[in-house]
C-alpha cells in the first residue's frame, strides 16, 4: 500500500548530497571529489539493481517453466496430505489446507499476479503518458485543469478508490488490471507533464514547430523520446505498486477470486491458520516482497543510471 | 503569510470540487447506480423500482443530480446507511477517532524513528549503518503491510505472546493500559512505511543542507558538533519534512485500512471493507469522500504548519 | 620586535578526488602581525579561500581532503598554539572566539530560521559560558557597533528581512563576539553594492584599529586592496607568487602576473584603450604546467628558464618575496 518508492512530487532539490563531508562540512572541494562519492554510491546502487533484475528473472522463470517441471499439479487435492509443513516431505514447500502442493501454487500464483503487474503498469503507463504529454505540451488552461484533476484523483487513498471500483465490477483479471491501472496513472502523468512542459520550450522543438510540424508529430516525434528516462522508472517502479495493491485488494477478497491462484488471495485464509501451518500466510507475502523489492532496486537504480538528476535520496 | 494561507486554501477548495465530481462519477459507476440495493430486494417490481427512482431524483439529468447531491454533503446530510439508517456522517464519525488514535500514534513513532535513522545516515554516510538503512528502506517499502501485520502477530502474539491478536481492547477491561497494549502492534505495523519514506527524505534533506554556507558558519563560530547538527542543520532539514507529512495522507489512509482489517481494530478502514461487503452505497460513497476530504484537509493542515515554522513565509 | 599573530609555514591542501589527487594549496607561508591587514589576491582557483579554509580547518575531512604545514597563532594571552595539530574539540575552542571568519554570501551564509540576535549570541554562549539573556544583552552592543541601527529591534529579525549590508555587518558581529586576535575575511564585500562596499571596508577598518585584531582580507578587487591592506600578497595555482606590503606592490611590482593584474582594472586615464586583459585562463590545479605556473600566459615568458623547474620565491628587498626565474631582468 505505498506509492512503490518515494515519488518525485516533492519539491526536494534531489542531491545525493555534496562531497563527503557531514555538518562538519569542508570548504569547496572541487566537483571531482562529488563525483568520488556519487560514483561509488552509484555502484553499489547498480549491485542492487542487478540483485533486483536477477531477482525478478527468477520469479518469472520460475511462474512461467516452474508448473511443468512440478512433480505435483497445483490443482491437485489431497486432503491425506494437507498442512504439510514445508521442507518435511516430498512437497518443497509443503501443502495448504487442502493439501495442494505450495510450490506448484505459488508458481501459478506468481504467473498472475506478475501478468496482471505488468499488464496494469502498461495502461497506467499509457495513461498517463497520454494525459502527462497533453497537459505538458498545450499547457494553459487546458494543461491546468488536466494537472488539477491528477491533482483530486492523487486526494483518494488508492486502496479506497479500488475497493470501491471492485465492489462495483465484475471481478476478473481484466477489470482488476483496469482498476488498478485508473489508479496507478496520476504518477506518470505528472513526471511526464513536468518533463514535456520543460522539453517543450527547447530549441529542439521550435525549431519543428517553426517548420509548421503538427502538434501530434511534434508530441510523438521529439518531446516523448526524451521524456523516456523518467517513463521508464517511473513504469519499473509502477509494477511493484501494482502487484502490491493486486496483493492487497486479493488478500481483502475483492480481487482475483479463486479458484485462480493469486499471491494475494492465497494469503486470504492464511489468518486464520497462522497459529496452525504459518507458512501459507509466510510463503506468498515473501513471493510478493521478492518481487516487489526486485522491481523496486531495479528502478532506482535505473533511475540513477538514466538521469542521476531524479534521484531522491 | 496571510496571502499564502489564502492562496493554499483556494487551490484546496477548487481541488475539493474537482474531487466531489470524481465521487459523483464514482457513485453512478456502480451496476445500476445508487439502486443498486434495491435491485436485490426479492419482489421489487419495475414500477417499483421506478418510483423509487423518481423519488431519489435519479430521473433527471445528471448535472442536476450532482447539484443536489452536492447540496445535500455541504449542508451535511450524506444520506443514511442502508444496514441501520443511521446517518452516514454519525457512523463515520463513529469511527473515526480509532483510525485517528492509530495513525497519530503511528506517526508519532514513524517520524522520532525515521528522523533518528535519516539524521544518522546522513551523518555517516556512506557508513554500513547508512547502506544498511537505505536498502532495509527499500525493501521496507516492497513489504506488503498486511503481511507485515500477520507476521508480527505471528511473532509477537502466537509465538512470544507477548501482545494481543487484535482488537481495541480485551473483554472486560477497558483501561487505558489495555488499549495501549492493543494499540502497540497495529501502530507498529503501520508506521513501517511511515518510516521508511521518512528516513530516507530526512538523510536526503539533512545533506542537503549540511552543505548550505549556514551549516559552514556555524561550524566556523565553533558551535559544539551538536548545537550545529541540531539547531542549525536539523531545523531546516524538517522543513520540506513538513510538506511530506501532507502528502503521504492517503498513503497512509490507505495503510490504515489494511492494518485495521489485520488486526481488527474498529477504525474507518473496517467499516468501509464490511461497508463494501454489505454493499453499503451511501456508507462506501460517504467514505470515500470523507477520506479526500481528510486530505485536503490534512494537506492545508501541513502548508499551515510550513507557514509557522518557516520564518520567511511567516513574517511576509 | 613583537611576534606575529598568526604564522603559517609550508601550508599545503590537497584534495583527494577519484580523478586523483589535486593540490589546490602548495609551500604557502606567511606572517600576519597585530593590528596588520594582508591581503590575499588572485584570480578564482589560485587556492586563496582553500587557504583560509585550511587554517580554520574547515576543509573537509581525510580522506577526501589532506592539509600539511604548520599555523601558529599566538593570542593576546600570550599563548601560542599550533592549530592544524589540535584536537578537534580544542579546534572548535579557537574557532569564532580567537580567530573567525567572514565569508562571501551574507545572505546564505546567515540560518534562515533563527532570528539574527540569537545567531550574534551564540558564540558568546557557547565560547563563554554565558546565558542567554547575557548573550542577548551582548549581541545588542554588537549589532551596534557595527553600525545597524535599532539594534534592539534588530534582535528579531530574520535574516531575510535585512538588506544585503546589514547581513554582512551582522556576519561582522558574529565575527568580533569574543574579540578575535585574527579575522578571516573572505571576500566579504563582493557580493555587495559598491557604496555598501565603501562601508563595510570602512566598519572593518575603524573596528581593526579599536580592538587591534589582525585580518586576513581575501579578495580578486585590487580596488579593495588598496583601500585596505597594509600588505598584499599575490597567489597563482595555489602558491605565493608575491608578497609585499602596499605601496611597493602597486608601485613596483615585480611578478609579470602582479603587473598583468594591476594593468587589467580599467582607469578612467585610459579610456580609448582595449582592455589589458591577461590572455589565457587559470591553469587546473590538477594538471600544473612543470616550471613556474604562468609560463603559458606571460609575456615575459622564456622557455627552458621558465618552465623548467619552479621558481624559488626570492627575497628582493627586506618585505618583497617573489617567485619568478627573471625578475631581476624584469625590474631592470
Amino acid at each position: 500500500m505505498t506509492p512503490a518508492s518515494a515519488s518525485t512530487e516533492l519539491p526536494l532539490p534531489s542531491r545525493e548530497g555534496a562531497g563527503g563531508a557531514g555538518p562538519q562540512v569542508g570548504g569547496s572541494p572541487p566537483v571531482a571529489a562529488r563525483r568520488a562519492g556519487r560514483g561509488v554510491r552509484r555502484f553499489i546502487r547498480h549491485r542492487l539493481a542487478l540483485i533486483g533484475f536477477a531477482t525478478i528473472v527468477v520469479l518469472a522463470l520460475a511462474a512461467a517453466l516452474g508448473p511443468y517441471l512440478d512433480p505435483f499439479n497445483d490443482l491437485h487435492i489431497d486432503i491425506l496430505h494437507r498442512f504439510a509443513p514445508p521442507f518435511s516431505g516430498p512437497h518443497l514447500l509443503g501443502t495448504d489446507q487442502l493439501g495442494r502442493d505450495m510450490l506448484a501454487r505459488l508458481e501459478m500464483a506468481g504467473r498472475v499476479s506478475l501478468t496482471v503487474g505488468c499488464a496494469a503498469m502498461v495502461l497506467s503507463t499509457i495513461t498517463g503518458t497520454v494525459i502527462g504529454v497533453l497537459a505538458g505540451y498545450y499547457g494553459g488552461a487546458v494543461g491546468a485543469a488536466l494537472m488539477r484533476f491528477v491533482d483530486a484523483m492523487l486526494c483518494f487513498p488508492s486502496i479506497f478508490l479500488l475497493l470501491a471500483l471492485a465492489a462495483f465490477v465484475q471481478p476478473s483479471l481484466l477489470s482488476i488490471t483496469v482498476i488498478i491501472a485508473a489508479t496507478g496513472w496520476m504518477e506518470v502523468a505528472r513526471l511526464v507533464e513536468a518533463q514535456i512542459r520543460s522539453l517543450r520550450d527547447r530549441d529542439f522543438a521550435v525549431a519543428a514547430l517553426a517548420l509548421g510540424a503538427p502538434d501530434r508529430t511534434i508530441m510523438f516525434r521529439e518531446l516523448i523520446p526524451n521524456a523516456v528516462a523518467p517513463i521508464v522508472v517511473a513504469s519499473t517502479l509502477n509494477v511493484a505498486r501494482a502487484i502490491l495493491l493486486e496483493s492487497y485488494i486479493s488478500f481483502l477478497g475483492y480481487g482475483i477470486q479463486p479458484p485462480v491462484p493469486s499471491w494475494g488471495n492465497m494469503l486470504n485464509n492464511a489468518q486464520e491458520y497462522l497459529t496452525t501451518a504459518p507458512w501459507l500466510a509466510i510463503l506468498p507475502g515473501a513471493a510478493i516482497t521478492l518481487a516487489v523489492t526486485g522491481f523496486n532496486f531495479l528502478g532506482d537504480g535505473l533511475r540513477d543510471a538514466l538521469d542521476p538528476r531524479l534521484d531522491v535520496r | 503569510m496571510t496571502a499564502y494561507l489564502l492562496r493554499r486554501l483556494g487551490q484546496s477548495l477548487l481541488l475539493l470540487w474537482i474531487v466531489s465530481m470524481i465521487g459523483f462519477a464514482v457513485l453512478h459507476l456502480a451496476p445500476g447506480g445508487p439502486l443498486a440495493q434495491f435491485t436485490l430486494t426479492p419482489g421489487m417490481t419495475q414500477a417499483d423500482l421506478a418510483r423509487i427512482a423518481h423519488q431519489m431524483g435519479l430521473d433527471r439529468p445528471l448535472p442536476l443530480q450532482y447539484w443536489e447531491w452536492l447540496r445535500h454533503m455541504l449542508a451535511g446530510d450524506w444520506g443514511r446507511s442502508y444496514r441501520d439508517n443511521q446517518p452516514v456522517l454519525t457512523v463515520i464519525g463513529g469511527h473515526l477517532p480509532a483510525t485517528l488514535e492509530l495513525m497519530v500514534s503511528s506517526t508519532l513513532l514513524a517520524v522520532v524513528l525515521g528522523t533518528w535513522v535519516g539524521v544518522l545516515g546522513a551523518l555517516r554516510q556512506r557508513s554500513l549503518f547508512d547502506y544498511l538503512a537505505t536498502v532495509g528502506a527499500m525493501v521496507a517499502l516492497s513489504i506488503p503491510t498486511f503481511w507485515f501485520g500477520l507476521v508480527v502477530i505471528y511473532a509477537f502474539s502466537v509465538k512470544l505472546d507477548w501482545l494481543p491478536v487484535g482488537g481495541m481492547y480485551t473483554i472486560g477491561n477497558g483501561s487505558f493500559a489495555d488499549y495501549v497494549h492493543h494499540l502497540i502492534a497495529p501502530a507498529m505495523v503501520l508506521a513501517l512505511v511511515t518510516v521508511a519514506i521518512w528516513s530516507r527524505y530526512m538523510r536526503s534533506s539533512m545533506l542537503e543542507v549540511s552543505s548550505q554556507d549556514y551549516v559552514r558558519t556555524a561550524v566556523a563560530k565553533g558551535l559544539p558538533r551538536r548545537v550545529v547538527i541540531l539547531r542549525h542543520a536539523l531545523r531546516n532539514a524538517l522543513l520540506p519534512m513538513i510538506t511530506l507529512a501532507g502528502l503521504q495522507l492517503p498513503t497512509l489512509l490507505g495503510g490504515a485500512l489494511v492494518t485495521e482489517t489485520v488486526f481488527t481494530w474498529p477504525g474507518m478502514g473496517r467499516l468501509y471493507l464490511d461497508s463494501i461487503g454489505y454493499r453499503d452505497y451511501p456508507v462506501i460513497m460517504g467514505l470515500l469522500m470523507f477520506t479526500a476530504l481528510l486530505v485536503l484537509l490534512g494537506n492545508l493542515g501541513a502548508d499551515l504548519l510550513y507557514a509557522i515554522y518557516d520564518p520567511r513565509i511567516r513574517l511576509d | 620586535m613583537t611576534e606575529p599573530v598568526l604564522q603559517v609555514s609550508d601550508l599545503a591542501v590537497r584534495f583527494n578526488t577519484d580523478a586523483g589527487p589535486v593540490p589546490a594549496v602548495n609551500g604557502v607561508s606567511f606572517t600576519l602581525a597585530r593590528g596588520e591587514t594582508l591581503a590575499m589576491v588572485g584570480e578564482s582557483g589560485s587556492g586563496k579561500s582553500v587557504t583560509s579554509l585550511a587554517i580554520m580547518r574547515l576543509t573537509p575531512p581525510p580522506p577526501a581532503s589532506t592539509v600539511h604545514g604548520r599555523v601558529v597563532l599566538r593570542g593576546n594571552d600570550g599563548t601560542s598554539r599550533e592549530l592544524l595539530a589540535l584536537p578537534e574539540a580544542a579546534m572548535r575552542e579557537m574557532r569564532g572566539s580567537r580567530i573567525a571568519m567572514i565569508f562571501q554570501e551574507p545572505m546564505t551564509s546567515l540560518n534562515p530560521v533563527l532570528p539574527i540576535g540569537e545567531q550574534v549570541a551564540e558564540p558568546i554562549r557557547y565560547h563563554r559560558n554565558a546565558g542567554r539573556a547575557a548573550a542577548l544583552a551582548e549581541a545588542e552592543r554588537l549589532l551596534e557597533r557595527v553600525g545597524i541601527p535599532e539594534p534592539r529591534k534588530r534582535l528579531a529579525s530574520y535574516p531575510h528581512q535585512l538588506s544585503g549590508g546589514m547581513r554582512q555587518r551582522a556576519m561582522v558581529a558574529i565575527a568580533l563576539a569574543c574579540d578575535p586576535d585574527v579575522l578571516i575575511a573572505d571576500e566579504p564585500t563582493t557580493a555587495l553594492d559598491v557604496t555598501v562596499q565603501a562601508q563595510i571596508l570602512e566598519l572593518l577598518k575603524s573596528l581593526q584599529e579599536r580592538t587591534g585584531m589582525a585580518m586576513l582580507f581575501i579578495t580578486h578587487n585590487l580596488g579593495v586592496v588598496a583601500e585596505i591592506a597594509d600588505r598584499v600578497m599575490v597567489m597563482y595555482a595555489g602558491r605565493v607568487v608575491e608578497q609585499a606590503p602596499l605601496r611597493r606592490l602597486f608601485g613596483a611590482p615585480l611578478m609579470p602576473y602582479t603587473r598583468g593584474l594591476l594593468q587589467s582594472v580599467p582607469t578612467l586615464a585610459a579610456r580609448h584603450e582595449v582592455l589589458a586583459a591577461i590572455p589565457g585562463n587559470v591553469p587546473d590545479p590538477s594538471n600544473l604546467p612543470a616550471g613556474c605556473a604562468f609560463t603559458p600566459r606571460c609575456p615575459h615568458a622564456q622557455p627552458h628558464i621558465c618552465d623548467a623547474a619552479l621558481p624559488a620565491l626570492d627575497a628582493a628587498e627586506a618585505e618583497h618575496l617573489v617567485r619568478c626565474a627573471r625578475w631581476r631582468e624584469l625590474a631592470a
